[in-house]
């Protein structure tokens, strides 16, 4: 084990390394452009074996990768918001052709208006197109989660992104504690091979087909294999590695009459601010939702099960709808706790800052309203 | 027993495109497929996006072609093939050609982005562009490559197309790469040469090949082979091949037929005046001294 | 490690993806094999590798699959081959 002290951005980069991928497809995006700096370094410097395609777009790079992963090689690509959009096509076409790929997306605003700052919609508006997703809280957990992103992929055959919040993680300093190359190859052997392309075998991949009910179905199948095998695949990373996550990560929720609920690094405001209201007396717990596909309902009502209230904190916006993980939330409460009451905030939008005093004022308010109405947006300028 | 045909064009006899697809009948696409998998043989690999040639790959779960085929979407051509290009590397296997195929459409409009990249990176990949002049497999719509005059779904009479066919030849000359080629399924062994010297150089290569469509120029079907010929012979579609794109060597020169008859029996210029026809003579006059020029 | 199956399309090569094709004809070719000289155009041109090629180079057509396009009749040299209307 040796020790990393670097941004977010390059602490990825160095899990990439590790985990030997054999094609990697890169277009530069800011807040993810040292990422694919960084591996292009490794590759001209001999630390990292890869074939490098520079290409010209986003939806290109997709598609390079789903081409190369189609041939069982394991692939990387990364990208952020605009990018992200742009290969949403491919993302669908990735996940249909089941295949394993992990690609990090450094959370990005979308435009207009332009901007470079931190904003989860852009991830959470592909969240139909088949690939799990982890939403990471540190560098460290980056680290980790690419590497059990590649058992999880290619043990489920689904493709797996890797969020981090564009600046706040990409580009902030960390100490990370790395394994050596040799626990992760025993944690991750080579990808499996792929039975189609082989020309002493040909056969066709992709083409028209009665049965895409069925498939859909085996992908679905997958999709609740991979709750069971994020849990295992974590657990086996804590036995080889001492540090683990789970799905989400509960803090003092088993006797909060308040659970604040939300993703990434505004998870570690609310920690603060919730130790700060326990010391006043105020019972408030803070739920962060890791993995957010496959959608861990069953745990998360299990974790809410004897909260009063739960106040779910989007750094997402659909239009027309509200916060993501807040509709998402609910849907998984009906039927189990119904009465739940769930309030509903966006905040930290185009990279606005969620502090210790926005928590504190979204605490209030739940704590004012006796029941849910409209989302509240904290943070509007006047 | 020396099974290539001798008399006059010799090509392979294995058949790695099987009878019973979906082509229509006459159909020009199909033949650039069976000629070009002549000259590259067994071990290659294709990528087809929606196309004619996708559709005539056929339906899961049978395949009409003898080859590995990997169905891409749309616009991704080129730089599927250079994914695959990358991982075959990976895997130590330098020896499989990486085809990729895709019509008119697929190469000219909504995928010249990939295949500008793929050239500009020079993938080792081959591009064979079959071109039918439309988006034929989705009803006959127009495309950058239909030529001026002619009916299309999208451009239907009185309108027709009045902007020229898009020229993709001197587009990819301009991206400097190792090998271009014009061809034509009327001639096969000039096309099936010109797979064969593809096949044996490091980088992009960019084919294309003329492929009528019965179906979308509004001919009877046993025309193909005639009218491919007749827009060879009338100078429309010139053979000649590029290298790195400056070095042209032209097919050997012929005197050159009327342009009439090539248009004449082809439905979709019906209404093409004798005006419209001393332009395209003009064109094709223009055209002949540009390479001539070009050709030193 | 568990492998959990995942299906997709996987189609493999045979003769007659779209089925027995000799159905579309309306004509059909019918080669005068007394002048077949045995230039094996038909069987080079011909868009459906209907056209059968034997060890002696003559050729026969396969009316399974042949659509009848017509396209061999037209370039023979020879004339050898006519176009049939069938019923």
């Amino acid at each position: 084990m040796t020790t990393m002290f670097d941004v977010g951005n390059k602490v990825a980069a160095k899990a990439v390394q590790l985990c030997r991928p054999e094609v990697i497809a890169a277009y530069p995006i800011t807040p993810q452009t040292v990422i694919v700096e960084e591996l292009a370094r490794m590759v001209e410097a001999g630390e990292l074996s890869a074939e490098y395609l520079r290409v010209e777009s986003e939806h290109s790079v997709m598609a390079a990768t789903c081409a190369a992963a189609s041939m069982g090689v394991r692939t990387f690509t990364a990208t952020s918001s605009q990018g992200l959009a742009f290969m949403h096509e491919m993302l669908h076409w990735a996940s249909l052709s089941r295949l394993p790929i992990v690609m990090i997306n450094v959370n990005r605003a979308l435009g207009p208006g332009w901007s470079i700052w931190v904003d989860e919609t852009d991830s959470l508006s592909q969240r139909d197109t088949g690939w799990l997703q982890f939403y990471c809280e540190s560098s460290h957990e980056v680290f980790d989660s690419i590497i059990q992103a590649y058992r999880i992929a290619e043990q489920i055959l689904l493709p797996v992104m890797v969020n981090l919040e564009g600046f706040i993680l990409s580009h902030t300093y960390e100490i990370v504690d790395i394994p050596d190359q040799g626990g992760i190859d025993r944690f991750l052997p080579p990808s499996p091979p792929r039975e189609c392309l082989d020309v002493d075998n040909p056969s066709m991949f992709g083409s028209t087909t009665d049965y895409y009910i069925n498939f859909r179905y085996k992908m679905h199948a997958g999709m609740e294999k991979a709750k069971v095998v994020c849990r295992e695949v974590d657990d086996a990373f804590k036995k080889e590695f001492g540090r683990g996550y789970g799905l989400l990560h509960a803090y003092l929720c088993e006797d909060a009459d308040l659970i604040l609920i939300t993703a990434g690094t505004i998870a570690g405001t609310c920690r603060v601010v919730a130790d700060r209201c326990r010391a006043e007396g105020l019972k408030v717990g803070v739920l962060r939702i890791r993995v957010f596909r496959p959608f861990p309902g069953e745990l998360i009502c299990e974790a809410l099960k004897s909260a009063g209230k739960v106040a779910v904190i989007d750094r997402d916006f659909s239009p027309g709808c509200g916060g993501i993980f807040a509709q998402e939330v609910k849907a998984a409460l009906q039927g189990t706790l119904p009465g739940l009451p769930v309030y509903e905030f966006i905040a930290g939008l185009g990279g606005k800052d969620v502090t210790d005093t926005d928590i504190e004022s979204i605490i209030d308010q739940t704590g004012e309203m006796s029941k849910p109405g409209e989302c509240k947006w904290i943070g509007l300028l006047k | 027993m020396d099974r290539s045909a001798q008399i006059k064009f010799p090509i392979a006899a294995e058949e790695l495109v099987r009878s019973g697809h979906t082509a229509c009948p006459g159909c020009g696409a199909v033949l650039a497929m069976k000629y070009v998998l002549k000259g590259l043989g067994p071990r290659t690999m294709v990528v087809i996006p929606p196309s004619c040639a996708g559709t005539i790959a056929a339906g899961f779960p049978f395949c009409a072609l003898k080859i590995p085929v990997l169905r891409i979407p749309f616009e991704t051509t080129a730089i599927s093939a250079s994914g695959i290009r990358a991982a075959l590397d990976v895997m130590g296997k330098k020896d499989i050609h990486v085809l990729a195929w895709a019509g008119d459409g697929g190469t000219f409009d909504i995928g010249i982005q990939a295949l500008s990249g793929a050239a500009e990176r020079n993938d080792d990949i081959i591009y064979v562009c079959y071109d039918n002049e439309g988006y034929m497999n989705t009803g006959i719509q127009r495309s950058s490559s239909t030529p001026e005059g002619a009916w299309t779904t999208t451009t239907p009479s009185p309108y027709v197309k009045d902007t020229p066919k898009k020229d993709i030849i001197r587009i990819m000359a301009a991206h400097k790469i190792p090998y271009i080629a014009t061809a034509s399924i009327g001639y096969p062994s000039d096309l099936i040469k010109k797979v064969n010297r593809a096949k044996e150089i490091k980088g992009t290569k960019f084919i294309l090949i003329f492929s009528p469509c019965p179906t979308g120029w509004r001919y009877s079907p046993d025309m193909t082979i005639r009218i491919a010929k007749l827009a060879t012979e009338t100078g429309i579609f010139p053979l000649y091949e590029v290298e790195d794109g400056e070095k042209y060597l032209l097919n050997p020169g012929r005197t050159l037929k009327p342009v009439k008859a090539y248009f004449s029996v082809q439905g979709r210029f019906r209404n093409l005046t004798e005006e419209n026809l001393q332009w395209f003579e003009e064109k094709v006059r223009k055209e002949q001294a540009y390479l001539s020029r070009m050709a030193g | 490690m568990e492998r959990y199956e995942a299906d997709t399309t996987l189609s493999y090569p045979c003769i007659g993806a779209a089925g027995k094709t000799g159905g579309w004809r309306d004509f059909k070719p019918v080669i005068d094999q007394a002048n077949c000289i045995k230039c094996l155009r038909c069987w080079a041109y011909c868009p459906e590798n209907a056209v059968k090629r034997a060890e002696d180079d003559s050729v026969s057509i396969d009316y399974d699959y042949c659509k009848g396009c017509g396209v061999c009749a037209n370039e023979c040299p020879k004339k050898a081959i006519a176009m049939q209307r069938e019923d």
